[in-house]
């Protein structure tokens, strides 16, 4: 796991997990599909994501899908970050 | 022929898709009036089954109280049927505006106006209010009207974990850039049935100069010791800026919600809340059975009283018997199954026994959340709740899960 990933890692338990949650969370732990973000509360993530990475991500790639994952989440922030 | 064969092959497989999700919802037809006792055809076709309703938002039974139905006629023969016009062109009648002043007064607010639904409430109000310079915080597990209503709002969106007063306190602190601040929360949550710590969101709002916008929709009539609602019950009456309520639950039910609040606030949505600019208002009739509704229930607390005792009888019940239910001191009383399938058999094998009671799973809940809401009325009588909490037992005994905590159901039925 890179830095990324734990970074992003982190913040999905921070503000996504209730404290009794124990469910354990991986990159490729389903976070949409397995109902732990939802598409309403998905804004903060990407939000964070801007601010830290210092990136804009068009709400056309800032999908149910391309969000699923901490892995696919990496791959979007990677694409749109200057080289 | 604009409607092509493709077009309708593909409706059928995306329903077909819905119907194989087992989230496919069918209604039920009631012949007889909203009540405790009703007659239900299900499944459609069915000879209608006499039950006991244990899922209807009639908390105060007046649904069909015969003095709101006499006022409703009343209504009706002076008030006449419809309207014909919005608001404001001619779609106000004297009896809108005395719902209004009376509606503020329950509410302990400034000012009140009508939309044709809480759901309209909420799709108008924070477009009305707020723009791209403000933030709207709101708990995760706010109404699906409020979600919709948000969307339609340029103000930035965020959210907190549900109840999570620490996690809301970090929003507030980490949005004091922007111009307004506004958080969001339901009054008492319709899936759990707990309510809002509104002394807590409100001290946060006062310290992080933030307002504070309450759907009661679950409480008004209710909640509190005179059943204002959930800012009563915490001791925050006039302290709650926006509160969105409806008039399809414990007042009456029949349909038609509003806006209450700050006096600037809801004048705003006067002149550009979109639900109430382009669509008529509630009708006469409904008004007139509103306003026998606010002087029944200002003028006695007798029907809050009685569904607080039903409440907690029923808890009672529940627990004694060994249902895993949700705690709390409202009248929803969810009966905790985690398991999509078995929350549906039990419902179905309840409305077997004569039990109206329907289940919720994902997407309406959190996946491994499946419960049977349960929801409690003035008008049940304690026979009504014997009754129910035998079948309950039968049906619990079939499937082996009294006395059993969430880990054994789980362990046994799964998620």
């Amino acid at each position: 796991m890179d830095e990324m990933e734990q970074t992003v890692l982190a913040y999905v338990a921070k503000e996504y997990l209730e404290e009794d949650d124990d469910r354990e969370l991986t990159v490729d732990t389903p976070l949409i599909s397995g109902g732990i973000v939802d598409s309403f509360s998905m804004v903060s993530l990407k939000r964070f994501l801007e601010k830290k990475y210092q990136i804009q991500i068009p709400d056309a790639d800032a999908s149910a899908e391309a969000f699923d994952t901490v892995t696919s989440i990496c791959t979007v922030v990677r694409r749109f970050r200057p080289n | 022929m604009a409607f092509s064969q493709a077009a309708r092959d593909w409706y059928h497989r995306e329903l077909a898709g819905i119907r194989d999700a087992g989230l496919f919802k069918e209604e039920r037809f009631i012949h007889s009036l909203q009540d405790a006792d009703i007659e239900v055809e299900f499944p459609s076709g069915a000879k209608p089954a006499s039950v006991i309703n244990l899922c209807a938002n009639n908390y105060l039974g007046l649904s069909s109280h015969p003095e709101v139905i006499a006022a409703a006629h009343e209504g009706l023969r002076h008030r006449g049927y419809g309207m014909s016009s919005v608001r404001f062109i001619c779609g106000t009648q004297d009896i809108h505006r005395e719902l209004e002043r009376k509606l503020t007064a329950f509410l302990g607010t400034e000012d009140t106006l009508l939309f044709p639904s809480c759901m309209d409430a909420n799709a108008g109000v924070f477009e009305a209010v707020l723009n791209e310079q403000d933030v709207m915080i709101a708990d995760r597990l706010v109404h699906a009207s409020i979600v919709d209503g948000m969307r339609l709002c340029k103000a930035m969106q965020d959210t907190y974990k549900h109840a999570d007063m620490g996690h809301l306190e970090e929003k507030l602190v980490e949005h004091q850039d922007k111009r307004f601040r506004l958080i969001i929360t339901d009054g008492v949550f319709s899936m759990d049935g707990d309510l809002a710590p509104l002394d807590e969101i409100v001290a946060l709002a006062e310290k992080h100069n933030a307002m504070v916008f309450v759907d009661d929709s679950h409480a008004s009539g209710y909640i509190g010791k005179t059943g204002r609602g959930t800012h009563e019950h915490f001791g925050v009456l006039g302290r709650i800026d926006i509160i969105t309520t409806t008039l399809g639950k414990a007042l009456g039910g029949a349909s038609g919600g509003c806006v209450s609040g700050r006096a600037e606030l809801v004048e705003m949505c006067r002149q550009r809340a979109r639900p109430y600019l382009f669509s008529n208002t509630v009708a006469p009739v409904i008004v007139s059975g509103a306003l026998k509704v606010l002087e029944l229930i200002s003028a006695s607390t007798e029907r809050r009283d009685k569904l607080e005792a039903n409440t907690v009888y029923w808890r009672k019940l529940l627990t004694d018997a060994g249902f895993d239910i949700k705690k709390g001191s409202s009248s929803i009383v969810p009966v905790m199954l985690y398991n999509a399938k078995l929350a549906q058999d039990v419902a179905r094998d309840l409305f077997a026994e004569g039990i109206y009671v329907v289940g919720f799973f994902f997407p309406v809940v959190a996946k491994g959340q499946a419960r049977i809401r349960t929801q409690l009325s003035a008008a049940h009588e304690k026979h009504h709740l014997d009754r129910a909490i035998a079948a309950f037992i039968k049906v619990g005994t079939k499937y082996d899960i009294l006395g059993k905590n969430k880990a054994e159901i789980i362990a046994k039925y799964g998620t």
